[in-house]
């Protein structure tokens, strides 16, 4: 034989140890974009504390104060449960344009079956979850079985689920006076309670139970998993093993039944139910806006919960911080177009898989 | 002997390409099967049609004697086969451990398993390494490095020590070793025989000669969307099966 033939047998005497490298090279950015790359959240989180930062410097402790930082939290309530909803969508790489519509839509579901069939408040708040999850299922079934774009049944949803929240309410309001005279059930979550000069409410105390309940949901769960590699690519999850019909109707039926939620935290924090609350409208564009600057990949598969929180709590520092310096209100607007863009270049770098 | 795994009479369309017809199929217990064909004969669809892949639109295929319809590769999992896909199905974002366990995580003992459902990623992860120290792949540094990280070479040699691994009844490579380097397929090839001593057969797709002359015990000759006709590496030289396959020399009756 001769010896070209036998070049794969010296293979047997070859080194087995795991490789290793020396990583000094790397320098400051590169490791700052290793950081990065296994923690994505963590640049909503810089931005945040700096923002915080940037205004207690400038306001003083007008807005650095128990009192103020808690305000941030209560304002930003229901687009951080609506963000969280939104953040398990774009995560399976889709978009949900109804979710505000929903929260709406549950709410007076909430309010009428209290109101105008006598269901016990309880009840009625039980009834208007399970609606957000049935709504959520239909959009769920029709983008994973249908194949529709989600983009588009969740822009027709927004549509039906609106026209329905008005033909349903006869666009009446729910005045706050008579929930809490008759339903004081249904303003729940806008219970409020002091510890040291901040003020928090069972609304917040929910969202961040809900982060920190989807965050380990989806980290060390196998539903989380599941939920990512049908993010990242449908058909190798599901060569792989990953049953992805039932993961995308579990994510979609989920943030129905979180966008509901979002609307009792409305009827807690505004005491009313009203059909035509401007979350019906710009609830999904707020809930895109802090999921974005919370870090997360439009296309799927990657970003966190908490960094979509992170992102809703930026939204609102913003907002506080400069009502308070008494700027102009289309300055946070336009800071907030620059942080959306600013976001999606920095995810671009991040998904770099070499800096 | 009965075939542990046989199809039937397998029809596969695409809108107007067929690219399975009327194939016929037989492993047999403990062998492994190498299927060979020119590009586009149709390999990848019949092994994907017996994998729950792609169900085919006529046809029948026996897993140890009972008829099976396979609706997802879900279903062939439970049943035992595991599969190599050419275009290796996995999630890029996600870890080599997560990958390796896709679909069959394990969780922490207890109520942080039963009730909390917790995922036990140091056992997931001491597994997935072993599992690659078995297969040489020693340039992964890191086992919680995202595949996208990854080599295709160190990629594909993941999803074979995952299917490996797993596999209990039948495992099924498609071209395994397409993209690896020289150490790596020959360890490949050493897997492919521990995976058969341990009593499991496997079907091998390989455009490689020489490795199917080395590994098989038979040879299936796949030309346009069928089986040609099935020969013994003993019996036929490299050439005589290239002929066969493209269709330069008449193929043998007896199959
Ligand atoms: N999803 C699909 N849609 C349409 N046509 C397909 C699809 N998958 C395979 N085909 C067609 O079926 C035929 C057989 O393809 P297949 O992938 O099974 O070939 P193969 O033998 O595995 O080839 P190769 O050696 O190149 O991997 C080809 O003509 C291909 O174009
Ligand atoms: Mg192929």
């Amino acid at each position: 034989m001769s010896q070209t033939d036998n070049y794969e047998s010296v293979v047997s005497s070859a080194d087995s140890k795991i490789a290793t490298f020396d990583e000094s090279g790397k320098g400051f950015v590169g490791r700052f974009h290793d950081v990065l790359h296994k923690t994505p959240s963590m640049v909503p989180l810089i931005v945040l504390l700096a923002s915080i930062l940037i205004f207690g410097l400038a306001l003083g402790s007008r807005f650095f104060s128990p009192f103020a930082l808690t305000l941030i939290l209560q304002q930003v309530q229901i687009v951080g449960v609506l963000a969280a909803a939104q953040t398990l969508i774009i995560l399976t790489a889709g978009i949900d344009l109804s979710v505000g519509a929903i929260a709406v839509l549950c709410s007076v579901v909430m309010g009428k079956l209290t109101f105008d069939y006598g269901v016990p408040p309880a009840l009625s708040v039980l009834l208007g979850l399970i609606a957000g999850t049935g709504i959520g299922g239909i959009s769920g079934w029709l983008v994973s079985r249908l194949k529709l774009p989600p983009f588009i049944v969740t822009l027709g949803m927004w549509q039906i689920v609106l026209a329905v929240n008005y033909l349903l309410s006869a666009n009446e309001t729910i005045r706050a006076q008579d929930i809490e005279a008759e339903a004081r059930f249904l303003q729940f979550l806008g219970v409020k309670f002091s510890v040291a000069g901040a003020t928090f409410n069972l609304g917040v105390v929910l969202m961040i139970a809900l982060v920190f309940i989807l965050a380990y949901a989806l980290r060390s769960t196998a539903w989380g998993r599941h939920v990512y590699a049908v993010g990242d690519d449908p058909e190798a999850a599901a060569l792989s093993g990953v049953n992805v019909h039932r993961t995308f109707m579990s994510v979609y039926m989920l943030t129905g039944f979180i966008c509901a939620l979002a609307g009792w935290v409305m009827i807690g924090r505004f005491g009313s139910v009203s059909p035509s609350a401007t979350t019906g409208v710009i609830g999904n564009i707020q809930a895109i806006t802090a999921v974005v600057i919370g870090g997360v990949s439009l296309f799927g598969g990657r970003g966190s919960i908490v960094g979509a929180f992170f992102g809703a709590l930026i939204v609102g520092v913003f907002e506080l911080g400069l009502r308070m310096a008494g700027a102009n209100p289309q300055w946070t607007f336009l800071l907030i177009g620059v942080l959306i863009i600013g976001a999606v270049a920095v995810d671009q770098w991040i998904r770099k898989v070499s800096a | 002997m009965e075939p542990i795994l046989k199809a039937r009479g397998l029809v596969k369309r695409y809108g107007k390409v067929t690219a399975i017809d009327q194939a016929d199929f037989d492993l047999m217990p403990g062998e492994i099967l190498a299927v060979i064909g020119d590009n586009g004969a149709g390999k990848s669809s019949m092994i994907k049609a017996v994998s729950g892949a792609v169900v085919p639109d006529a046809g029948k295929i026996w897993l140890e004697g009972r008829e099976i319809n396979f609706r997802s590769p879900i279903d062939a999992r439970e049943a035992g086969i595991e599969t190599v896909y050419q275009q290796l199905a996995m999630s890029p974002a996600l870890s080599i451990a997560d990958n390796m366990f896709m679909g069959r995580e394990l969780r922490k003992p207890g109520v942080r398993g039963s009730l909390l459902r917790q995922l036990d990623k140091p056992a997931m992860q001491a597994f997935a390494r072993q599992k690659l120290n078995d297969l040489g792949l020693s340039t992964i540094q890191n086992i919680n490095q995202a595949v996208e990280s990854l080599s295709g070479g160190q990629r594909q040699g993941v999803a074979v020590a995952r299917a490996a691994a797993f596999g209990s009844k039948v495992v099924i490579l498609d071209e395994p070793t397409a993209a690896l380097g020289v150490k790596e397929s020959r360890k490949v090839l050493e897997l492919i025989q521990d995976v058969r001593a341990r009593g499991i057969p496997i079907i091998l797709i390989s455009h490689n000669m020489p490795h199917v002359f080395e590994i098989a015990d038979r040879i299936h000759v796949h030309r346009l969307g069928k089986r040609l006709c099935v020969i013994d590496p003993k019996d036929y030289t490299m050439s005589d099966a290239v002929a066969f396959m493209t269709g330069a020399i008449e193929a043998p009756k007896a199959a």
